[in-house]
């Protein structure tokens, strides 16, 4: 019978897949978020549209689904070739989370009192500065407290690659727990407190944010 | 590999057949949560510091893992755990696991409905002498729930698509039955096609009628307090 | 001489390290009318909700006809922290009427009265309601009794409060600022009911109150508090006509200047 740190060390064989998929889909959502979101207030009803149509397919849909269409579909229906199945990871988790979070920071946008806008054409700002300066800065700090919570969700949901073969700590605490069958409540246990301390600073983050929240928006 | 309408109108069927054991799943495993999200309510409003701490990160331990891993803890290592472990069907296994992971949730759901019943509703049925379980029976919950059934409408549609992960641990759904499609007959993007679009016909149409549900309960609740 | 029916025994009561109230006693007999002023936290509201157990004293002991409130003796005749029981038999002869009168908005007014004598008092339902109607028509809302709450003005939601008080039938009622969250046109009414209930009765009040007219008028003392301590008290021409500390003074000019 292994000892904890001997079938530690096996699992963490998984950390790096786990690492790299949680940090490019943090980044690729966060961009797609903010580029949906905007997208969605914007004055073009053609990228409105489309936009919408984009938000509503991902989040109509389930992730664990849509992470297998895109791993047999992209290479054998449009003959792409994204050289790892990592970037497939990636793609679907930040399609999907990118959907989900677009609209808090269209949700965001919205919630800022029209007198803050009012002010702002009143100082004589452009569009652009009225967005860049006034509107988003404030949403920005409203959205954060759920965002946070979102990057706990991405986490939480880089747990699916081993399904599609990907090396990550799932993947080895499987193939452990195949020929050790006794252990099996130790390896689960070991990549659950895994996750959990992936998870704290998250956790810490957003307990932060919604501090930060409370403070500095105008109400009404 | 090429995309055939012919396997895609052949799949619909047999997908179709996978959407009521989904369906039923995400029932039990919804109700389930229902029920457990009082259970850590219940422990965190127990006056004793340190037991309402613990139950707290736990709380919070399971809300911020995986519900994945906690699936196979519960199917692959529960029966292995010595005196208290049982051998679990897939079928139990996943309501117990999605179950306990989103009760984690609706008791957020419930704690934020339960603060937001004025201090004065609690103090004025002190004033008349009800018992502790009158007060909730009769004054709190009929106030705290109602504000929270859009959010709770919510966590259904979302039950509804993390059931797939079900189909991990061999529960025979609509996800499960299209692998197996594809595994037979190496034709994937067909049968998982079509298990998407039944995910969107159904989890669309209910979110709409949840935002109406909810601008509907934000009105009347804005009303409530306004006016206390 | 008359036993009181309540008796506040040397309360401090301190939120924090800030004390709130620094050793009050004073004794009510029943059917006084017991009218509290002083200024903005002085400790007025604390005063009448340690009474109704809606705060708990740092020390010192409170007495409702002769029971300690917080206090119970077990089998073995030892002192021990009361339990929701003890409270609740006391607490049945006490009744509070809120500032923000505290209805319930899922109600409707007949029902935020009839619930405690059903649920609580457990007398039947029928004789409850008959009593309810009754008692709304009393503070003139016979018309009104399906409605919700949040369908009356403030005065009336306060009359409603003050009938679903009654409806436990109190020896000792509480009233802390009925008046204050009302606009100025709607105060008359309620004062109206309580001044009818003044009249009327053998149940003893004690009412926070800044209407000065209204105290002089139906209260049998006047207490005026001032940082957590009883300043002055005696019969309400001689606090508030011929005030005799130099607070007092100052309060009662500054309180009819400011208004
Ligand atoms: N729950 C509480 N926590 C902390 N301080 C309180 C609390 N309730 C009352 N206080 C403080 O006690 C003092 C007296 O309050 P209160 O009895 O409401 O005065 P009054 O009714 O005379 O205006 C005030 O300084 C108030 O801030
Ligand atoms: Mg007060």
């Amino acid at each position: 019978m292994s000892s904890i740190p001997d079938i530690s060390l096996i699992l963490l064989k998984g950390l790096k897949v786990t690492l790299i998929v949680l940090v490019l889909s943090m980044m690729l959502s966060t961009i797609i978020a903010l580029v949906a979101g905007l997208s969605r207030v914007s004055n073009n009803r053609l990228l409105t549209g489309f936009t919408k149509f984009y938000v509503e397919i991902f989040r109509g849909t389930s992730l664990i689904v849509q992470l297998f269409w895109f791993s047999y579909a992209l290479p054998g229906l449009f003959n792409i070739h994204l050289g790892s199945d990592i970037w497939v990871a990636v793609l679907a988790i930040s399609l999907n989370y990118g959907a989900y979070m677009s609209e808090i920071v269209r949700g965001a946008i919205l919630s800022v009192p029209p007198g803050q806008t009012e002010a702002s054409i009143a100082l004589n700002l452009s569009r652009f500065q009225r967005m860049r300066h006034i509107i988003i800065p404030q949403a920005i700090r409203m959205m954060l407290p759920e965002y946070g919570n979102y990057l706990i969700q991405i986490l939480k949901a880089t747990s699916l690659v081993s399904l599609i073969g990907l090396t990550d700590f799932l993947y080895y605490g499987n193939i452990y727990r195949s020929t050790h069958l006794t252990e099996a409540p130790t390896v689960y246990i070991l990549i659950l407190i895994f996750y959990f301390l992936l998870a704290l600073p998250l956790i810490g983050f957003t307990r932060k944010m919604e501090k930060v929240a409370k403070k500095g928006v105008v109400h009404g | 590999m090429t995309w055939s309408w012919e396997v895609f109108i052949e799949t619909i069927p047999l997908i179709f057949k996978g959407l009521w054991i989904t369906l039923g799943l995400t029932i039990a495993c919804y109700l389930f949560a229902m029920i457990a999200g009082f259970f850590w309510v219940f422990m965190s409003r127990i006056p004793i510091k340190p037991v309402n701490w613990l139950f707290r990160w736990i709380a919070e331990f399971i809300r911020s893992t995986p519900p994945l891993v906690q699936l196979f803890f519960i199917y692959y290592a529960w029966p292995v755990v010595p005196v208290i472990g049982v051998t679990l069907n897939p079928f139990v296994a996943a309501i117990l696991g999605l179950g306990i992971h989103f009760s984690t949730y609706t008791s957020e759901v419930y704690r934020s409905g339960i603060e937001s019943v004025d201090k004065g509703q609690w103090e004025a049925s002190t004033a008349l002498n009800l018992s502790t379980a009158q007060k909730w029976r009769y004054i709190i919950l009929p106030q705290a729930i109602p504000p929270t059934i859009p959010m709770l409408g919510n966590y259904l549609i979302i039950m509804f698509k993390e059931v797939p992960l079900a189909s991990t641990i061999g529960v025979v759904a609509m996800l499960h039955l299209a692998n197996d499609y594809g595994a037979q007959y190496y034709k994937y993007v067909e049968p998982l096609t079509v298990v998407a679009l039944f995910f969107l016909l159904l989890s669309y149409p209910s979110a709409l009628l949840i935002s109406r549900l909810e601008k509907k309960y934000n009105r009347r609740f804005d009303k409530k307090t306004a006016t206390l | 001489m008359e036993e009181p029916i309540v008796q506040y025994k040397d309360i401090h009561k301190s939120f924090g390290d800030v004390e709130v109230l620094k050793g009050i006693d004073l004794d009510i007999l029943p059917g006084e009318k017991v009218a509290l002023i002083g200024p903005s936290g002085s400790g007025k509201t604390t005063i009448i909700r340690l009474l109704m157990t809606l705060e708990q004293p740092t020390s010192g002991i409170i007495e409702v006809n002769g029971r300690n409130l917080w206090q119970m003796t077990d089998k073995k005749g030892e002192y021990i922290e009361a339990d929701d029981k003890h409270l609740r038999s006391i607490r049945g002869d006490i009744g509070m009427v809120f500032q923000h009168f505290n209805l319930f908005p899922h109600m409707t007014i007949l029902e935020n009265c009839m619930l405690a004598p059903t649920i609580v008092s457990k007398k039947d339902k029928n004789e409850v309601r008959k009593t309810a109607l009754e008692m709304l028509d009393k503070v003139g809302l016979s018309d009104k009794v399906e409605l919700y709450p949040n369908q009356l003005s403030g005065g009336q939601k306060q009359r409603v409060a003050m009938a679903r008080a009654l409806m436990m039938r109190p020896k000792v009622m509480l009233f802390d600022e009925v008046t204050s969250a009302l606009d100025p046109e709607l105060v008359g009414e309620v004062l109206e009911v309580i001044r009818d209930l003044a009249k009327a009765g053998d149940m003893a009040m004690i009412l926070v109150t800044h209407e000065m007219d209204f105290a002089l008028d139906i209260a049998d003392r006047v207490l005026f508090l001032n940082e957590g301590v009883i300043e002055e008290q005696g019969d309400p021409r001689e606090i508030l006509v011929t005030p005799k500390s130099a607070r007092l003074k100052d309060f009662l000019v500054r309180f009819t200047t400011n208004r």
